[in-house]
């Protein structure tokens, strides 16, 4: 186990108003061993993963030495016996995101992390079935990436012709 | 002549180092040893929790066992849920849950609507708790911009979730006897289901997706005469679960078809991240309204019900139990029902009233600006997650200081249970497993958002 990192500052912009949870900021090689090291001090649960695309954002509020990338993935954990949550977010990469998978500390991201990998295109390494879960198996393209067009991308219908 | 088809240049995949298009489930013969495992329950990979993998029988030989594809449209999959079952005669090997086929987009859609819209979107979520994802919506977009609601706001926030956990509690008593036989438990329960939807339409105008709690507060005060109907429902739900009693608890031959079946314990629970009743039926004693008090659940009495085996049966008797709470909490409500506004009146978060607008240039100005450009919210990113009755209902919301959320993201409770059914199916009769889905109660809408 190692020892816990301080925590770093939530990015809060207005102090005052905002109530956020404490907030770790590992890089995508610590990932998993701050995650192991969270279940041991008493972490039971992953709530939820999720992706976020900061295309638009590579300046925001972030604790001293984190290196803004386009892509972040974020973990919610819940301790039953703290009564504490705690949030993780990991820069993931800007053209190719790609994390290692949490499956193996928590089994129930297994579902979480194939719809980032849906709708973002996050690649989690080691995870046992990275498909599709919401979009059909032959979609083209991220739909919740903030470059991928709302109306401007023609319905894509399975085994339909092709444009001309 | 040369035969060349003219076929349409497809851009390279981003996810090539994947295994896109293996949704379905494939032969015994064809799949990986580690990915058979797997599908038998994912918790078969967790250190110290696990089955033993050698459980699994990896020789069966393929003539033995089948194949079936249930729904999307089967009537006991409550919504557009497909199951692909691998079945050696009755008994279900393995399990993979297909969904998506209810993918409306609606974390996309959430980011071009601005936050005065947003409540119309999420209410469409689990459309059978639209209050509550209102409510999860709405304190996380308070919590962003810092606001205070009026204390009567509060009290009728959680008047209207528990009228709305009563009610979802009931839908799922009847489809749950519906799909163990009991027909007549379908029609009571949406007849008391009703009750509680005509109070919903005297208050907020609708039946179902109510966009009634909205940040700020309620979108109107409760009608003249509410204590009434109140007292009616409470009276008239009350009574009835007695009845339910009669009907089902000590049935012998509803207790036989749930007893002991579908039984999961709490490590693997909390491991798959299950919440709600499921984790509940395992004897975790984790609510979210009385371990982490929102609104104000810390000032009126109600217990957690927690069950031992969590079998289907521990599932039931939750429900049943949790109906009986949440009229507790109720009648409390209507008790304890503080008099004052019923929306904050920060102008720049609530509109302001009808008749202000025609002697007022501020209140034209403010409303103007509230319902085209909607208001500012300072960036920042928060969690915050309530109670639903399928379990912990929670909404990531990252804003860049706009009128729009940049990011919004739900956690489905129902997406996070569904992992559940490959476990709980694993050795079940077909039978059983109608059951399975039934007593998981996933909301369709809410999984595939």
């Amino acid at each position: 186990m190692i020892p816990l990192p301080p925590l770093a500052p939530p990015a809060v912009l207005v102090e005052e108003a905002l109530a956020c949870d404490a907030a770790f900021f590992p890089t995508t090689e610590e990932y998993v061993d701050l995650v192991h090291a969270l279940k041991a001090d008493g972490f039971e649960m992953c709530v939820d993963v999720c992706g976020v695309d900061y295309l638009e954002h590579f300046d925001r509020a972030l604790p001293e030495g984190v290196t803004p990338t386009r892509f972040e993935v974020v973990a919610n954990f819940l301790s039953l016996s703290k009564r504490e949550r705690v949030r993780v977010r990991v820069q993931a990469g800007n053209e190719s995101p790609r994390v290692d998978t949490l499956f193996h500390v928590y089994p129930g991201t297994e579902a979480p992390e194939r719809e980032a990998f849906d709708l973002f295109g996050i690649l989690f390494d080691g995870h046992p079935d990275l498909t599709r879960i919401l979009m059909p198996e032959d979609w083209e393209g991220h739909p919740l990436r903030k470059d991928y067009g709302v109306g401007h991308v023609p319905i894509q219908f399975k085994e339909a012709p092709g444009p001309r | 002549m040369s035969d060349v088809t003219r076929v349409a240049e497809r851009p390279e995949r981003l996810t090539g180092e994947t295994s896109e298009g293996a949704q379905e489930l494939t032969r015994r013969i064809d799949t990986p040893t580690d990915e058979l495992g797997r599908e038998v329950g994912a918790v078969l990979r967790l250190d110290g929790v696990t089955l033993d993998p050698r459980q699994v029988d990896y020789e069966r030989h393929d003539d033995e066992t089948m194949i079936i594809n249930m729904g999307p449209a089967h009537p006991s999959t409550h919504g557009v849920l497909r199951l692909m079952l691998e079945l050696d005669g009755e008994f279900v090997l393995r399990t993979k849950t297909v969904i998506g086929y209810l993918h409306t987009g609606m974390e996309k859609t959430g980011e071009v609507l601005s936050y005065v819209q947003g409540a119309t979107n999420v209410t469409r979520m689990d459309y059978l708790s639209p209050v509550i994802n209102e409510l999860s919506y709405s304190m996380t977009v308070e919590k962003l911009l810092g606001v205070e609601i009026p204390e009567r706001a509060t009290w009728i926030r959680m008047l209207m979730s528990e009228l709305n956990r009563v009610s979802s509690h009931l839908v799922w008593m009847a489809t749950n006897g519906m799909d163990l036989g009991s027909t007549s438990m379908m029609i009571y329960g949406l007849r008391e289901r009703e009750l509680i939807l005509a109070f919903f339409e005297k208050t907020a105008g609708l039946r179902l997706n109510l966009n009634y709690v909205r940040p700020g507060g309620v979108a109107a005060d409760l009608p003249d005469g509410w204590q009434d109907d109140i007292e009616v429902i409470c009276n008239t739900i009350d009574e009835r679960t007695y009845e339910y009693d009669q009907l089902l608890t000590g049935q012998p031959i509803f207790r036989n078809r749930l007893i002991g079946v579908g039984a999961i314990t709490a490590e693997e629970a909390l491991a798959l991240g299950l919440t709600g009743p499921l984790l509940r039926s395992t004897g975790v004693p984790w609510d979210l309204r009385r371990n982490m008090p929102y609104l104000a659940y810390d000032q009126v009495d109600f217990d957690v019900i927690v069950g031992t085996y969590g079998d289907n049966f521990d599932r039931y008797a939750i429900r049943l139990n949790e109906i009986r709470e949440s009229i507790r909490i109720i009648r409390q409500c209507a008790e304890k029902m503080p008099l004052g506004d019923y929306r904050s009146q920060d102008p720049k978060v609530t509109p302001p009233p009808r008749a202000r607008i025609g002697e007022s240039m501020e209140a034209l100005i403010h409303h103007f600006k509230l319902f085209t450009e909607g208001f500012h919210v300072p960036a920042g990113e928060v969690y915050s997650a309530v109670e639903s009755p399928r379990g912990e209902i929670g909404c990531y919301m990252v804003s860049d200081g706009g009128p729009k959320p940049y990011r919004m993201h739900v956690r489905a409770p129902s997406f996070i249970n569904l992992q559940a059914i490959p476990l709980l199916m694993r050795g079940a009769s077909m039978s059983d497993a109608i059951t399975m889905i039934s007593t998981v109660d996933p909301v369709l809408g809410e999984v595939d958002r």
